[in-house]
């Protein structure tokens, strides 16, 4: 049985790669990771934000307490030197690289142009074998046209990709008014993959406390269906890989992504939930399942469903309540 | 190991730019292996130099790392000192004051023993009948019976220098030294001084003298004993054995001295002369002021006068010969200057040190003197007090008198004992090509650290000599800095304040109406105003004294908007940079491309560990200054017609008016001595006078919304939010703006209520915003408090809060005391204090202020509860309208325990006296009020209102009682009311130094109450790590976080069984906070209550230091807990555990602060570690208290909620 596939210019052993998340915090955990199965694996995104907030935050609780007392010039010691922002990741990075058979995909946070994309160039040098650029972007400016969001988008793919010659992969959301439109720009801008779909964190309401709370919700299966659409809408269309990415949980859920025309799955919640085991105990049932169903290979079943496979390709396209009035005709 | 002597004269130094402090922990780092080390201002940087240098891994001269360690005291860091060199280390310590008293014990020792070791002593005031954290020379006069070397340096250079010649002397010598210089003036002045190299401590230091001190050692291979026990037979004897060491001592130093000389090139003498050949008065004197006697007398000499100056180096051992030998033989007249007091002494010690010399030297006919010169001595610069050249005059001008004053005052007026000679305040030696700048700013602003850079720019980018001095106002909120900056072509010999300043910076436009920031200023001088007005604006707002000085003195103006310019770069409220910028474009010390160069070079070197982001908004803001810096023309005359407001309101106490209101405004140095209680004893209530105003924004009440839980008042580290419950016909004159509404509950129906801030005292710390549960039905943004800017309503607010004041007080014998809502209808004995803006600790002071202030006394253990509690000008405890309310006093760091033990003790014995005395006197007080005396039960504040009414019976009835008995009872008779004894501190005093004194007094089973406010660090001293500090948190003196666990001191208590035991964090549980005080207090017998404080060292929003408090309590990292002993007697499980099992893991509380994830950014591997070990602390700490709340039936108790 061949699993293996290609991602990024990458061949992977099998389609099971995790995404960023808390599970790649440590070298340790990324092995286990490993040794589960996994084909490759996404660290933990370098927020640009709290790269910036860490540096200001240290001054300012350092600086505000410093020369305003006769009896205490400051209240802490000062170190040789910080450990700042990308200093540690790059670290672990390295040492993921080192340490693990498989590829490591670095992944770099954030929303504004400028110095902070020389990080990309420092996650290449510390050996990262590609990068996923996560663009966390919430337009709510009313001024900020869909054009100029997306040209920002752009843009930045733009300038990571002048900074590394790894592949870059784009994580984006679907909140595009022509997502299609969009990917098509990506793909043609350079981009090695894009993954679909980033999960925001979704405010909640705290109704005792009355506040606002940004909690994490793990995605269940049902969170396949937005990405599994849009896989099928684009294969063969982009040059660009395709990775799935919310609510695999199953050997089904992997399947159908392959099916649409993903070349990865990637999985997050499920690993959180069941540990990294979940990967092999997946893969077995995937395993189990094309034998049983006599497929040969991964790329055998790759876009088998996408829409230019499918022969309702008009499928991918309705909108859910055109299905209701149908059904109700 | 060979270091030949060689002559390195020719070499080039390093030049750097550092204060006295880091000059003696830079040589004693270089020379020692062990180091103890304890914190105490002004000596604790030594310390702190030491163990970061030894974190970073830097070596001494023998290419080893020194071992740091902290001890509990400054007693213990002697001990161990003692212990280290008895066994043939190099090793050193740092102390100060009350601290170098500790040791003194072991000093004797050490002496005794002819023990090699240097002591660096930043030399500060001991306490009298107050404390002072400045310089003078009373603890090292202290020490002088111990047998060791001193010797004085007097400027920053001379520490470095004089640090190494002990060092080398103590080595050939065997007799200790004590190297000392002055507080503050020498340990915190920032100088350009040449540093030693390598090469200079290798041709120092004899290497076969340190082989002969390590072969003294304590050894098992040649076992020898010392420290025997000896009797009447044999000690005198024995202790007159180490003459020849003390007779030889002076001339090694001279010979160490002279070798310093070859070698590096400055000559120094035991006692340096300077001044005419043929002088007919000189003045003696050590330490600082004696740059300031030299710098006078080479000026006056240049005017042909004929005096002259014995700096003395070598004060111990006193070397007479080399002494008389120092003086021209044509001197008629000394005056000795001492920088202590010796009450009831025939003299100061170094005056008498002088007399003796002198006189036995000329009946020895040993002197070059015709006729015995007439000496004179005199005390001067206590507690850093100025000394100046115009006092300095002053001495000469004496001199001149046929019969000039002898144990005289200098620098004060002394209108009591009338010792204090005059001087010319206007007499200056300030030469022209000085310039002179004096800084007004804020502690948060930023301004302090900028001068030191500036300094440090002049200082190693210009070929001028630079010297800065720094001082705070006494507040550990809205602090205000005032920076002193001299630089010119000459090396600067100047160790007191600048009078007459040629540049003057106001960074802070509000201190314009506080205080004449002008008064300094000469003719023609440059003022840089901090303005939000522009420069076509800016005149007509400013107050007419500062008008009137720019215009008399033609003075020039700048203003910059540096707000403005610190908003835009996202420097927030720091303006340090923006203003530094100003400062050199003004002053052209630089040209100005090259300032600017060298602004963003110091820039990179302060920030650049810290983030390009930090360093590029500084960048920023030093780009975006120059374009809003305007010079403005200033007119012809001043047209304002604002005033500076009175410091104090005219309504104040006449104490308050004529001593307190004259130390607020900045001219305490004017009161003479007959303004001052003579013991120490000052009324309370006083900080009310001072209205601070230091808040931008204040809370503002939105009665609405308010569920009136009383929350906000509970939480408030200033006592500036408040809430009376009232009878509405109080409010027929209430302010227009003052607010009320119905009150809620049953008890008080009918009633009125209200939530009143204090607009003009509030801090503006935010916190009873955050803990104020009500939310606005229709936009949950708005609370019922929220913040508003305080000026727009400032004056009606103040006119609402003295309303609010006049409002009765809640009648005590109805408010429920047990509740959070009830404690707070108890007026605050507390207020105002000079706390940090949103402190950790003061809400608990506060508390017990309000729960039984009318009747407590308290022991207050040196640290923040003492300087917030006790500095001056004024004093936050206060009193309630019957004229009760705390007794206050503060002993030392070490003893506050036992102080308050004693304190007990007289209050026990004094209430047995009084019941004995009233048993005897019943037939004349009657039978009925003797029973109800005795037989009182006290228990709640009906009860103590009572026994208060039955008590002005009997005074009303003794006081028609001519006999002893009853006159003895009346002075004795306040005792038959329940007293309550509260010994507060922090941690340093309850984990560490005055542990042993905690416990004891925990054992004698007495009615005290123990507060600790444990921040987990030695806050005031600047966040030393305590016993008390966790695992994985940095704290100086552990800069790698520390690897060992918080001492259980709660566990520890318990084990006594009769100790009553609280654990509390009024943010986590406010409830159990005020359960556990009332218990506490109840309970007959020793109580400790452990109050979890969020602290400014924790580096925490302080905003939120009540939700820190709550994730600290839910992680588990706080546990919440009463243990009270009563219960038990009941049967029951005395241990009840207040709070739930952790829910979160331990990092949701660490991430929160700088403490823990500084380590994060500095050792990452190690953070990793030691917080995988805190967490474990967590769980092994909860599985144990989890085990005690099982009672015998297996129950676990109920918690409060």
């Amino acid at each position: 049985m061949d699993l293996s596939t290609r991602y990024l210019g990458l061949t992977l052993k099998n389609p099971i790669v995790p995404s960023a998340g808390p599970l790649s915090h440590s070298l340790d955990s990324m092995k286990r990771l490993e040794d589960a199965g996994a084909a490759a694996v996404v660290m933990y995104s370098l927020f640009e934000e709290q790269i910036e907030h860490e540096a200001a935050a240290l001054e300012h609780y350092i600086e505000r307490t410093s020369e305003v007392h006769a009896e205490a010039a400051s209240y802490f010691p000062e170190p040789a030197e910080y450990n700042l922002g990308p200093d540690q990741y790059l670290e672990l990075l390295g040492q993921a690289r080192r340490s693990l058979e498989i590829p490591v995909i670095a992944s770099l946070n954030g929303v504004s142009s400028g110095g902070w994309m020389s990080y990309a160039r420092r996650m290449e040098e510390a050996g990262a074998h590609a990068i996923e650029l996560n663009v966390y972007f919430i337009p709510t400016d009313p001024k900020l046209t869909s054009q100029e969001v997306e040209d920002h988008v752009v843009n930045l793919l733009h300038e990571v990709k002048n900074e590394v010659k790894v592949p870059v992969a784009m994580k984006l959301s679907p909140f595009f008014s022509s997502f299609a439109h969009v990917a098509t720009r990506l793909d043609r801008a350079g981009a090695n993959g894009l993954v679909l779909f980033n999960r925001f964190y979704q405010p909640d309401l705290d109704l005792d406390e009355l506040e606002v709370k940004p909690g994490v919700v793990l995605s269940t299966s049902d969170a396949i269906r937005l990405p599994l659409r849009w896989i099928a809408i684009l294969h063969g269309k982009v040059k660009a890989s395709l990775a799935a990415t919310s609510g695999i949980h199953t050997a089904e859920d992997v399947i159908k992504m392959i099916m649409a025309g993903a070349d990865v799955t990637m999985m997050c919640s499920a690993l959180l939930k069941h540990g990294p085991q979940r990967i092999s105990e997946v893969l077995t049932d995937v395993e189990r399942w094309m034998v049983e169903r006599e497929y040969v290979s991964i790329e055998q079943m790759k876009g088998s469903m996408s829409q230019k496979s499918v022969a309702d390709p008009s499928a991918f396209e309705r909108a859910n309540y055109m299905k209701a009035l149908n059904r109700y005709r | 190991m060979s270091f030949p002597s060689q002559n390195t004269k020719d070499v080039t130094r390093p030049k750097v730019t550092i204060d006295g402090n880091e000059a003696a922990a830079f040589v004693a780092h270089k020379l020692n292996e062990v180091i103890a080390i304890y914190p105490i201002t002004p000596s604790s940087n030594m310390g702190e130099w030491a163990d970061e240098w030894s974190a970073l891994g830097r070596k001494n001269l023998w290419g080893t790392i020194p071992l740091v360690i902290e001890m509990q005291s400054e007693g213990g860091a002697a001990g161990a000192v003692h212990g280290a060199l008895q066994t043939g280390a190099l090793s050193t310590t740092f102390t100060a004051s009350q601290g170098l008293l500790l040791m003194i014990p072991n000093m004797f020792k050490i002496a005794g023993e002819l023990t090699s070791t240097v002591f660096h002593i930043a030399a500060r005031c001991v306490a009298t009948h107050a404390l002072s954290i400045f310089g003078d020379h009373s603890d090292v006069m202290a020490a002088r019976p111990t047998g060791w070397g001193m010797l004085a340096s007097n400027s920053v250079q001379e520490v470095m220098d004089f640090a190494l010649i002990a060092h080398a002397a103590t080595l050939e010598a065997r007799v200790p030294f004590l190297h000392f210089f002055d507080g503050f003036r020498t340990s915190h002045e920032v100088m350009k001084i040449e540093q030693l190299t390598d090469d200079d401590f290798k041709a120092m230091i004899d290497e076969k003298l340190i082989f002969a001190h390590r072969a003294r050692a304590l050894s098992p291979e040649r076992p020898v004993m010392r420290g025997s026990a000896q009797n009447p037979d044999v000690f005198f004897q024995a202790r007159e054995t180490v003459n020849p060491y003390y007779k030889a001592c002076p001339e090694i130093v001279q010979k160490t001295m002279d070798k310093f000389a070859s070698i590096v090139g400055r000559q120094y003498k035991l006692f340096d002369y300077a001044g005419a050949p043929d002088a007919e008065k000189i003045v003696i004197i050590m330490g600082s002021g004696a740059e300031t006697v030299e710098d006078t007398v080479d000026f006056l000499v240049g005017r042909g006068e004929k005096i002259g100056v014995i700096k003395v180096r070598l004060f111990r051992p006193f070397s007479v010969e080399h002494f008389i030998r120092a003086i021209p033989a044509t001197v008629k007249t000394i005056a000795v200057l001492d920088r202590t007091k010796e009450p009831g002494a025939s003299g100061e010690p170094l005056y008498q040190d002088v007399v003796t010399s002198i006189t036995e030297s000329f009946i020895n006919g040993e002197t070059p003197f015709r006729s015995l010169p007439r000496i004179i001595g005199g005390r001067y610069g206590l507690s850093s007090k100025e000394f100046t050249p115009a006092m300095v005059k002053g001495v000469f001008d004496e001199m001149k008198k046929d019969r000039p004053k002898n144990h005289f005052t200098l620098g004060i007026l002394d209108d009591v004992s009338n010792t204090s000679i005059d001087y010319d305040p206007s007499f200056t030696i300030e030469a022209d090509d000085v310039v002179r700048a004096i800084f007004f700013g804020l502690g948060a602003d930023g301004t302090v650290g900028a001068n030191k850079n500036s300094i440090k720019i002049i200082g190693e980018d210009t070929d001028n000599f630079a010297q800065g001095y720094f001082f705070y106002d006494s507040k550990k909120s809205g602090t205000t800095t005032t920076s002193y900056l001299r630089f010119g072509p000459r090396p600067i010999r100047a160790p007191y304040l600048i009078d007459r300043a040629n540049f003057i910076a106001c960074h802070q436009w509000f201190f314009l109406e506080k205080f004449d920031v002008l008064k300094s200023a000469v003719p023609g001088s440059v003022f840089l105003l901090n303005s939000i007005y522009g420069p076509n604006d800016v005149w007509e707002k400013l107050p007419r004294h500062i008008q009137q000085q720019l215009v008399d003195k033609k003075m020039k103006l700048f203003v910059i908007d540096g707000y403005k310019v610190a908003q835009q770069t996202g420097m927030g409220s720091r303006v340090n940079t923006i203003m530094q910028t100003c400062f050199f474009a003004i002053s052209g010390v630089l040209p100005r491309e090259e300032a600017i160069e060298a602004i963003k070079n110091s820039i990179k070197k302060t920030y650049g560990r810290k983030g390009e982001a930090v360093v590029q908004k500084n960048f920023e803001a030093v780009d975006q200054t120059l374009r809003n810096l305007f010079e403005v023309t200033v007119p012809e005359s001043a047209t304002s017609t604002m005033e500076l407001p009175p410091p104090v309101a005219d309504i104040a106490p006449d104490f308050v008016r004529e001593v307190t209101a004259k130390i607020i405004a900045g001219d305490g140095d004017a009161l003479p001595v007959s303004a001052f209680p003579i013991d120490g004893t000052f009324p309370t209530a006083t900080a009310m006078w001072e209205k601070r105003n230091i808040a931008l924004d204040i809370p503002v009440w939105e009665s609405p919304i308010c569920i009136q839980c009383n929350k906000c008042a509970l939480v408030c580290p200033h006592a500036a939010i408040r809430v009376k419950v009232y009878d509405p016909k109080h409010l027929e004159h209430a302010p227009a703006t003052f607010k009320s509404m119905d009150y809620k509950g049953a008890e008080y129906k009918g009633m009125k209520y209200t939530v009143q801030v204090a607009p003009e005292d509030c801090t503006g710390c935010e916190l009873c915003v955050e803990v104020c549960p009500a939310k606005s039905k229709s936009e949950v943004k708005v609370k019922a408090i929220n913040m508003r800017p305080q000026p727009p309503i400032r004056d009606a607010e103040s006119e609402n809060f003295d309303f609010f004041l006049k409002l009765p007080e809640a009648d005590r014998t109805t408010v429920n005391a047990e509740t959070v809502k009830g404690s707070q209808f108890f007026q605050p004995l507390f207020e105002f204090s000079g706390a940090c803006s949103g402190c950790g600790e003061t809400p608990y002071v506060k508390l017990v202020s309000q729960l039984f202030g009318d009747r407590t006394i308290v022991a207050n253990a040196t640290g923040c509860s003492s300087i917030y509690g006790g500095n001056l000008p004024t004093t936050p405890w206060t009193q309630n309208s019957d004229g009760r309310g705390p007794a206050w006093s503060n002993s030392l760091f070490e003893d506050n325990a036992e102080f308050g033990l004693g304190m007990r003790l007289t209050v026990d014995k004094h209430t047995e006296m009084a019941r004995e005395l009233v048993q005897r006197l019943s037939t004349e007080i009657g039978g009925e009020l003797t029973k109800g005396i005795l037989e009182a039960d006290q228990s709640d504040e009906a009860g103590i209102y009572e026994q208060r009414e039955r008590l002005l019976a009997l005074k009303e009835k003794l006081e028609g009682l001519d006999t002893s008995e009853a006159r003895q009872l009346l002075a004795i008779a306040d005792n038959l009311v329940k007293r309550s004894i509260w010994i507060m501190g922090g941690d340093g005093w309850a984990y560490d130094i005055g542990f042993g004194g905690l416990d004891h007094v925990l054992a004698s089973g007495r009615n005290v109450n123990i507060l600790v406010l444990d921040t987990e660090v030695y806050s005031n001293t600047g966040g030393q790590m305590s016993k008390s500090t966790p695992r994985a948190a940095i704290a100086k003196f552990a800069a790698a976080g520390k690897p060992t666990g918080k001492k259980d001191l709660g566990l520890i208590a318990m084990t006594y069984g009769d100790v009553y035991v609280a654990r509390v964090a009024m943010g986590a549980n406010d409830a159990q906070t005020v359960r556990a005080f009332l218990e506490a207090e109840a309970y007959e017998g020793p109580s400790l209550i452990i109050a979890y404080s969020h602290c400014i060292a924790h580096g925490i929003d302080m905003a939120k230091g009540m939700s820190n408090q709550k994730i600290a309590v839910e992680t588990g990292y706080w546990p919440l807990f009463r243990y009270n002993p009563k219960q038990e007697k009941e049967g029951k499980n005395p241990f009840k555990l207040d709070s739930k099992a952790p829910k979160l893991p331990l990092k949701d509380f660490t991430s929160l602060e700088v403490r823990f994830n500084m380590l994060d950014k500095s050792y990452p591997e190690r953070a990793k570690e030691l917080s995988r070990l805190a967490q474990e602390d967590v769980t092994t700490r909860w599985a144990v208290y989890e085990n005690l709340a099982k009672s015998s039936n297996g129950e676990e108790k109920k918690t409060v909620a």
